[in-house]
């Protein structure tokens, strides 16, 4: 108690901190590897050309990366009303709904742009109104929010089904997808942006979509810093009492929170959805949701840190595809090994190495008098 | 023969800023019952802690029947036969008595001869102390009496020859609490050793042997309890330190400004809280509300500012009644100008981990000048943060500085600061200087009774009687939820202290 830890400055808090729990997730991933007999060292040179190596590689990282800065940001701003939303998953595929919905309706008649708009609102609509139930069910009854947005991502899943199968799919079609939208529901690509840094795309999922969740980033760093609706989220999520002191109602702030929080999530279905595969599958989530909260834990809920994350876990999923296809021993499961490894690390194991960098950091510092800065208080 | 069961020698703990304990030597004989006593913050509960374990001192000695022992945790309490009954109990609601007594100490991994060798064990406790309770009752269908009963049982099962017991009367009954008196007695009888900390000097005088005297940190003094009085002790807990006597002018009081009627307040168990209190604060005076912590003042506080749900009574603000029996917000009551100083600035006055200039505007938030536009004006709101910093002397003078790294005092200036600033008509203070360094304390009641000779309505709440004393025109002392007495600044400490411990009033009537 008494040990004498010295605060962190602000670049071993927010870089290194993060950066030796990734190390220490990669190298237990490492092992694991080696376990299965391969080397790691080339398991690791092969993820990183598969993601970064070439054009192509990269714009599909980005094509990752964008989705996980929707499902992190959406992780993210419930963190701060210090709510674990688990249910980005589920509402970013009923977020897909609504961008089906819209681009089913008008891909027909308005140009891409304008149907863009409206996506974007049926993806934040949709998602948003999936995380309300739980979010009233937590703020009125105090049902906890962890259980019940858990559930509501089987909810989704089977709802989803039953529409696509019911409901969506066209009366000719064989498979459970929606008709294929028209160029009035498909984003444009941005492989020309990477084009112009001097790398060569063929053909690649990245799209415009990816500028948006840039847009959404920072405008979650306004929300969440800059207005007071900000304000009494992090307030509540710091401490219930002095919200309640202050007049910040708990039942609304809660909703309001996991209400951005879903439409975030429900946001992550623009990417797959009108971007790349211009038609509503089953499963387009593929993790990504759960993927978020890796991603707002590394990146410690702050947009400038959620983005470089969202982009090492694209890296992780593109570079992993290719690990796969070099090295059969290894399967797709492994970047699943590292990405449970990075939330142990960066997650739940945030302060294992906390400690002895502050008895270091302490150790290094022969404070000289007067600069001292106390700690916790009484 | 060694005849201290429990010896301290130099005991010293510091929490933070917090000096808690400072050179503490306690001899408690063999076979005795010892009361601490002390206010609240005195230190009692911690030296106790650091006796059963839960912390370890920073320096001093501990010796146990004369042995000089070292306690690093409960476990090592346990092994040289101390036990512990804490002020909440700590028992498994849904266990039985005879689980929950057994519970760390089954022995062997199959409960079923742990049990059975418990239960010949336990009827043997009970007959010998008088400590009946049902074994196969669950404990959260028992009274609060009982539990306590299981909590003493679960000490003895222990091995336990020398007990403590932390405010052990303050959820009972008097029937109930004369009863375990009855059991303190007992146990006395059969040479065991009995720590009895509490506030209470009723009770001390009723049943213990010797009595020692905590405060501010400090053993103050050890005395016979046949050869003390109430009003020794009393005087002795309050202290005689010199007064921190504020120059103030008289009191000039205007209109009432705040109005409370027939206020009753229960707490989540549905205990009453706050038991019928009348009384009006006018502009320009200060209502001191005296008493010992717990008796009512921390819930009366909370519902006139609108934090708490009252069950019946009202209160009114410049003549317009408040419901606080439905939804009172804060904010509404902030905008009509009251400003609330709470008790507990660390979990309601303050977001810790927010910067400086963050906590200025807590509560006060959601006013146009901190706005712009649809953002929040952050230059408004750091320059309003600075000038409040350099008007109250904050320090250091960082108004981007994370809240946690401000001392005891300067949070508490940042509090005042924010509260006095926006001009209201009542300002209510709860605690204002606890924890507080001694500069900080003078700069807080001088600004108090600025507040006052500006033409506001404070009401102030401490346990601090010095405070009180200095502070108040008019000072009400409540005790059990109500207000026993009202008598004017220049009363004396022996008489408040009488009636803060509820000997006259309702207490004497018995």
């Amino acid at each position: 108690m008494s040990a004498p830890y010295a605060k962190l400055p602000a670049w071993a808090d927010y870089g290194l901190i993060p950066f030796i729990n990734l190390l220490a997730a990669f190298l237990v991933a490492g092992l694991v590897v080696l376990l299965i007999g391969e080397n790691p060292l080339r398991a690791a040179a092969i993820i990183m050309d598969g993601a970064l190596g070439y054009g192509q590689g990269v714009a599909y990282t980005l094509y990752y990366a964008t989705s996980f800065i929707f499902t992190g940001l959406a992780v993210a701003v419930a963190f701060h009303c210090s709510l674990f939303n688990i249910g980005g998953e589920g509402q970013a595929y009923v977020g897909g709904l609504g961008v089906a919905l819209a681009c089913l309706a008008f891909d027909s008649i308005l140009p891409w742009w304008l149907t863009f708009p409206i996506a974007i609102a049926g993806a934040a609509l949709f998602g948003a109104a999936w995380a309300f139930i739980p979010a009233y069910l937590q703020a009125r009854r105090g049902s906890h929010i962890v259980i019940t947005t858990i559930m509501f991502n089987f909810i989704a899943a089977s709802l989803m089904v039953y529409l696509l199968v019911n409901v969506l799919k066209p009366a000719t079609s064989q498979t459970p997808q929606t008709r294929t939208f028209l160029e009035g529901g498909q984003l444009p690509k941005l492989n020309w942006l990477l084009e112009a840094v001097g790398l060569s795309v063929r053909s690649s999922p990245f799209n415009l979509s990816f500028l948006l969740a840039l847009l959404a980033a920072f405008l979650v760093w306004v929300l969440i810093w800059r207005t007071r609706l900000g304000y009494e989220i992090r307030m509540r999520g710091h401490s219930a009492r002095a919200a309640r002191y202050a007049g910040v109602s708990e039942t609304r702030i809660i909703i309001i929170a996991m209400l951005v929080s879903g439409a975030l999530a429900g946001m992550m279905a623009l990417n797959p959805v009108m971007g790349d595969q211009n038609r509503l599958q089953i499963d387009f989530v593929t993790g990504a949701g759960f993927v978020g909260i890796a991603v707002a834990l590394m990146g410690r809920s702050h947009p400038a840190g959620i983005v470089p994350a969202a982009i090492l876990f694209g890296i992780l999923y593109q570079g992993g595809a290719e690990l796969a296809f070099e090295m059969p021993g290894i399967s797709r499961d492994m970047i699943v090994i590292i990405q449970g490894l990075v939330i142990l690390f960066a997650g739940a194991l945030e302060h294992m190495f906390r400690p002895r960098l502050q008895t270091l950091f302490a150790a290094i510092r022969r404070h000289p008098a007067g600069a001292e800065v106390r700690q916790g208080g009484a | 023969m060694v005849d201290a069961a429990i010896e301290l020698s130099g005991i010293d703990k510091s929490f933070g800023t917090v000096h808690a304990n400072r050179d503490i030597s306690l001899k408690i004989p063999a076979g005795t019952i010892h009361g601490i006593v002390g206010e609240n913050g005195a230190g009692k509960s911690t030296l106790m802690s650091i006796l059963y374990g839960f912390y370890q001192a920073d320096r001093g000695d501990i010796f146990v029947n004369g042995k000089h022992t070292v306690i690093e945790t409960p476990s090592d309490a346990i092994a040289r036969g101390i036990g512990m009954v804490h002020q909440h109990f700590m028992l498994v609601h849904n266990f039985t008595v005879l689980e929950n007594i057994i519970l760390g100490a089954e022995g062997e991994p199959l409960l079923k001869t742990s049990i059975a060798k418990a239960r010949s064990e336990l009827q043997r406790l009970e007959r010998e102390y008088g400590l009946e309770v049902n074994p196969d009752a669950v404990i959260e269908d028992l009274p609060v009496g009982l539990q306590q009963r299981v909590e003493i049982l679960k000490a003895l099962y222990r091995g336990a020859e020398i007990l403590i017991l932390d405010e052990p009367t303050g959820v009972l009954t008097p029937a109930e609490a004369d009863h375990l008196f009855r059991i303190f007695r007992q146990l006395k009888e059969e040479g065991k050793t009995v720590v009895l900390i509490t506030h209470k000097l009723r009770e001390i005088m009723a049943v213990t042997d010797n009595v020692s005297v905590m405060r501010q940190g400090e053993m103050v003094a050890t005395r016979k309890t046949n050869e003390t009085t109430v009003e020794e002790l009393a005087e002795l807990m309050v202290g005689r330190r010199v007064l921190l006597r504020v120059e103030k002018g008289v009191a000039s009081p205007g209109p009432v400004v705040l109005s409370v009627k027939n206020l009753t307040v229960e707490d989540a168990r549905g205990i009453t809280m706050v038991d019928d209190v009348s009384f009006d604060v006018r502009a320009g005076e200060i209502i001191g509300i005296a008493g010992i912590a717990g008796n009512g003042q921390s819930e009366l506080l909370e519902t006139i500012t609108g934090i708490r749900r009252a069950v019946s009574g009202s209160v009114s603000l410049d003549g317009v009644p408040i419901d606080l029996t439905g939804e009172a917000d804060p904010a509404d009551l902030r905008n009509r100008g009251m400003a609330h100083v709470p008790e507990d600035r660390h979990h309601m006055g303050l977001v810790l981990p927010f910067e400086e200039n963050e906590n200025a505007i807590l509560g006060y938030h959601r006013h146009d000048r901190y706005r712009k536009g649809a953002l929040l004006d952050i230059d408004a709101i750091r320059d309003d943060a600075r000038e409040k910093i350099e008007k109250y002397d904050i320090r250091p003078a960082n108004c981007r500085l994370k809240t946690a790294n401000f001392s005891g005092g300067n949070q508490q200036k940042i509090v005042l600061s924010r509260e006095m600033e926006q001009d209201p008509k009542v300002l209510v203070v709860g605690q204002p200087t606890r924890g507080v360094d001694v500069g900080a304390i003078e700069f807080i009641h001088r600004q108090l009774i600025e507040m006052r000779d500006r033409g506001k309505a404070v009401l102030l709440v401490s346990v601090e009687l010095d405070e009180i004393r200095s502070l108040s025109d008019r000072i009400l002392v409540m005790f059990a939820g109500r207000i026993v007495g009202e008598r004017g600044p220049d009363a004396g400490e022996g008489e408040l202290g009488l009636l803060m411990a509820g000997i006259e009033g309702k207490e004497a009537a018995e």
